[in-house]
C-alpha cells in the first residue's frame, strides 16, 4: 500500500464502498424495495434520509437497490467487454497476417455506427432482460477493448522476451497469457476504470430511454426516468442519481489516473 | 494525378464502402438476432393467423438478402416504407424531424467549436496554474455524468429554480427564429457542455505537443507575449489534430442529440427513434438508425479528408 497517493486511496475507498453497498443492499436498505411506505414525493425527513419518489417508495432504499443493478450489469458487461476484447485482441497482434486484417476492419466497422444508436437498433427486436442487456452492452464495448488490447500487444510482440519464448517453443496460447497479458495489464487496467464508468453512463441512459432494466426493478438511470416529472416543480428526487453517478465515476476516475501515471513512469524507467 | 486528390479519393470510396456494409449490419441487427419481430410486435398471445398476415406485410415470408436489397433500392430513393404503428410514411415523418435536429446540433456547434479553442488555448497560456486547473476540473465533472442527467441539472436550475428558459423545448414552424432559439436554449447547453470537454482537452493536448518544439522557444527568446505564440506560432501547426476533433464531437453531437431531445421533449428525430425502439417499430428504427449511422460515418470522413488537406506536406509534395 506504500507510495499510493491520497486521491488514489480515496477513490479506492469510495469505490468499495459503493459495491459493498451493491452486495449488502437488502442488509441496509431501510426498507423493501418496492414497498409503498408513505406518500408521493414526501421531502427528505428523519424516517426517508432522500424522502420518497413519485410512488410513494423510499428514495434512499431505492437507490441502495438502484445501485446494485446497475453496478451489477455495468461490472458484467464490463468483464465480458475485457475478457472477449482483450483475448480477441492478443490473438490479432500474436496472428498477424490476414487474421489481425479481417479482425481489425470488422472492429472498424462495428465501431463506425454509434454504440447507442446500434445497441438502440439491436433492442428494438430483442427482449429487454438483464443477460440481453449485459450482452449487447459487453460486445459492443468489447470493440473498445479489442483495440486497445490489439495496439498494446503489437508493441509488447516484437519484443525480445516475446521472440526467446518463440525460440524456445511456446505456442501462441503461451505467448499470450504468460508473455503479453502480465506487460499489457497495466493500461488494461486503466482503461477498465474508464470502460467500468462508461458503461455505467451507458445503462442509466438505456434505462432512462425506457429500453434498460425494466420496473419494478429499480437502476439509477431508471430512478430519473421515474421522478422526471417531479423536476418541474422543483422536487429533485431525480437528480439523485447524478449525486450517485458523479462520486462514483470521479472515484474510479481517480484510481484509473494513478494506474496510468504508474504505467507512463514504468515507461519512463525502461529508457525513454 | 495529384497526390491529395488520390488520398481523397481513396477515402471517400473506402468511406462508400463503409457505409455500405454498415447498412448491412443495421438491416442484420434487426433481422437475423433470435427475436421474431412479427411475435415481438403481436405479443405471445397472437393467433398464428395475425402472425402469418404480419410477417407477409412485413415481407418477413422472403430471405432475407432479398428483402435487404429491396430496402436498401428503396432507402436510397428516399423511400423508408410506412410505419407500422401509425401507417405513417416514415420519409415525411423523418424530413421534418431531421431539420429541428440539425437545427438543434448545429446551434450547440456553433457555440460549442469556438469556445472548446479558445478554453484549449486559454489552459495552456496557463498551464498548471488555476485557469487550467478550473477548466479541467469542470470538464471533468461535465463528462462523468451522463448527458441526460446533466439535462435535468440544468433543466432543475435554469428552467425551474431561475426560470430563465422553458423546462420543455417545444419547437413549430410559427416561431420566429428568436423563439425558436430561446426554445433550444437549454439543451443546447446541455450538447455544448457534453462535448466542450473533449474538444477542450484534445485541443490543450494538440498544442502542448508542438509547444515542445525548438521554434515555439525561438519566439519566446525573441519576447513575444506568450498568448501571442500559442495563437500565431503553436495554433496553426495543430491544426489538423484540432479540426480532427472538432469533426469527432460533432459526429458525437449526433449522437448525443438523441438522449437530449428525450429529456427536453424535442421533436427531432433522436425522439422518434427512441418512441419507435419501444414500440418495437422496425422500419422506422432502420431508417433512423440508417441516417444516425451515415451522418456520423459521413462526418467522420469529412474529419478524414480535412486532416489530409490540412497536411502541408501532402499538398505541396517534393
Amino acid at each position: 500500500m506504500k507510495g499510493i497517493p491520497i486521491s488514489a486511496l480515496l477513490g479506492m475507498t469510495i469505490t468499495a464502498l459503493f459495491f459493498l453497498a451493491a452486495i449488502f443492499a437488502p442488509l441496509i436498505a431501510p426498507y423493501g424495495m418496492s414497498e409503498i411506505i408513505g406518500d408521493v414525493w414526501e421531502p427528505a425527513s428523519e424516517a426517508h434520509w432522500l424522502g420518497t419518489d413519485n410512488l410513494g417508495r423510499d428514495l434512499l432504499t431505492r437507490m441502495i437497490y438502484g445501485g446494485r443493478t446497475t453496478i451489477f450489469v455495468a461490472s458484467a458487461a464490463t468483464l465480458l467487454a475485457f475478457t472477449l476484447g482483450s483475448v480477441l485482441g492478443f490473438m490479432a497482434a500474436v496472428y498477424g497476417g490476414w487474421v489481425d486484417q479481417i479482425m481489425a476492419r470488422l472492429n472498424d466497422l462495428v465501431m463506425s455506427i454509434p454504440t447507442l444508436i446500434f445497441a438502440l437498433v439491436v433492442l428494438s427486436v430483442m427482449p429487454v432482460t438483464l443477460p440481453i442487456l449485459i450482452l449487447v452492452m459487453g460486445l459492443l464495448d468489447s470493440t473498445r477493448v479489442f483495440r486497445l488490447s490489439r495496439a498494446v500487444a503489437v508493441d509488447i510482440n516484437v519484443m525480445d522476451f516475446v521472440e526467446a519464448a518463440r525460440l524456445r517453443g511456446e505456442g501462441q496460447r503461451w505467448i499470450i497469457f504468460r508473455e503479453i497479458l502480465p506487460n499489457a495489464l497495466s493500461p488494461l487496467v486503466a482503461e477498465l476504470g474508464l470502460r467500468f464508468i462508461f458503461a455505467i453512463l451507458f445503462i442509466s441512459t438505456l434505462s432512462f430511454l425506457g429500453l434498460g432494466v425494466q420496473p419494478p426493478m429499480a437502476d439509477w438511470g431508471g430512478i430519473v426516468k421515474e421522478n422526471r416529472e417531479g423536476i418541474v416543480y422543483g422536487i429533485p428526487a431525480a437528480l439523485m442519481p447524478a449525486v450517485a453517478i458523479v462520486t462514483l465515476s470521479i472515484s474510479v476516475n481517480l484510481v484509473a489516473d494513478w494506474a496510468l501515471n504508474r504505467t507512463t513512469s514504468l515507461k519512463g524507467g525502461r529508457g525513454g | 494525378m495529384h497526390p491529395v486528390l488520390k488520398l481523397v479519393i481513396q477515402r471517400l470510396a473506402l468511406g462508400c464502402l463503409l457505409l455500405f456494409a454498415a447498412t448491412v449490419l443495421i438491416f442484420a441487427g434487426t433481422e437475423i438476432l433470435p427475436g421474431d419481430v412479427a411475435q415481438t410486435i403481436l405479443g405471445q398471445g397472437a393467433t398464428e393467423q395475425a402472425l402469418a398476415n404480419l410477417r407477409a406485410t412485413l415481407g418477413m415470408d422472403q430471405p432475407a438478402v432479398v428483402r435487404y436489397f429491396q430496402w436498401l433500392g428503396n432507402a436510397l430513393q428516399g423511400d423508408f416504407g410506412t410505419a407500422l404503428t401509425s401507417r405513417q410514411d416514415i420519409a415525411t415523418s423523418i424530413g421534418r424531424r431531421l431539420g429541428n435536429t440539425l437545427f438543434l446540433a448545429s446551434v450547440a456547434a456553433i457555440i460549442a467549436v469556438p469556445l472548446a479553442i479558445f478554453l484549449g488555448l486559454l489552459a495552456v497560456r496557463y498551464r498548471d496554474r488555476w485557469p487550467d486547473k478550473l477548466i479541467s476540473g469542470i470538464t471533468l465533472a461535465s463528462i462523468s455524468l451522463p448527458e441526460f442527467l446533466l439535462g435535468y441539472v440544468l433543466m432543475y436550475v435554469f428552467a425551474v429554480q431561475l426560470g430563465w428558459f422553458p423546462s420543455v423545448s417545444n419547437i413549430n414552424d410559427s416561431m420566429s427564429f428568436w423563439q425558436k432559439l430561446n426554445a433550444v436554449a437549454l439543451p443546447a447547453m446541455v450538447l455544448t457542455l457534453v462535448v466542450l470537454a473533449h474538444m477542450m482537452r484534445m485541443t490543450r493536448a494538440a498544442i502542448l505537443n508542438v509547444m515542445q518544439s525548438a521554434y515555439i522557444e525561438t519566439a519566446e527568446l525573441k519576447g513575444l507575449r506568450r498568448f501571442t505564440i500559442i495563437a500565431r506560432h503553436a495554433m496553426p501547426n495543430s491544426i489538423a489534430p484540432i479540426v480532427n476533433v472538432v469533426m469527432l464531437n460533432l459526429a458525437y453531437l449526433v449522437v448525443g442529440v438523441v438522449v437530449i431531445e428525450v429529456v427536453f421533449v424535442y421533436p427531432g428525430m433522436g425522439q422518434y427513434l427512441v418512441d419507435h425502439v419501444s414500440k418495437r417499430d422496425v422500419p422506422v428504427v432502420q431508417a433512423c438508425g440508417l441516417i444516425f449511422a451515415s451522418v456520423y460515418i459521413g462526418l467522420n470522413l469529412l474529419a478524414d479528408i480535412i486532416s489530409i488537406l490540412a497536411n502541408p506536406r501532402l499538398r505541396h509534395p517534393r
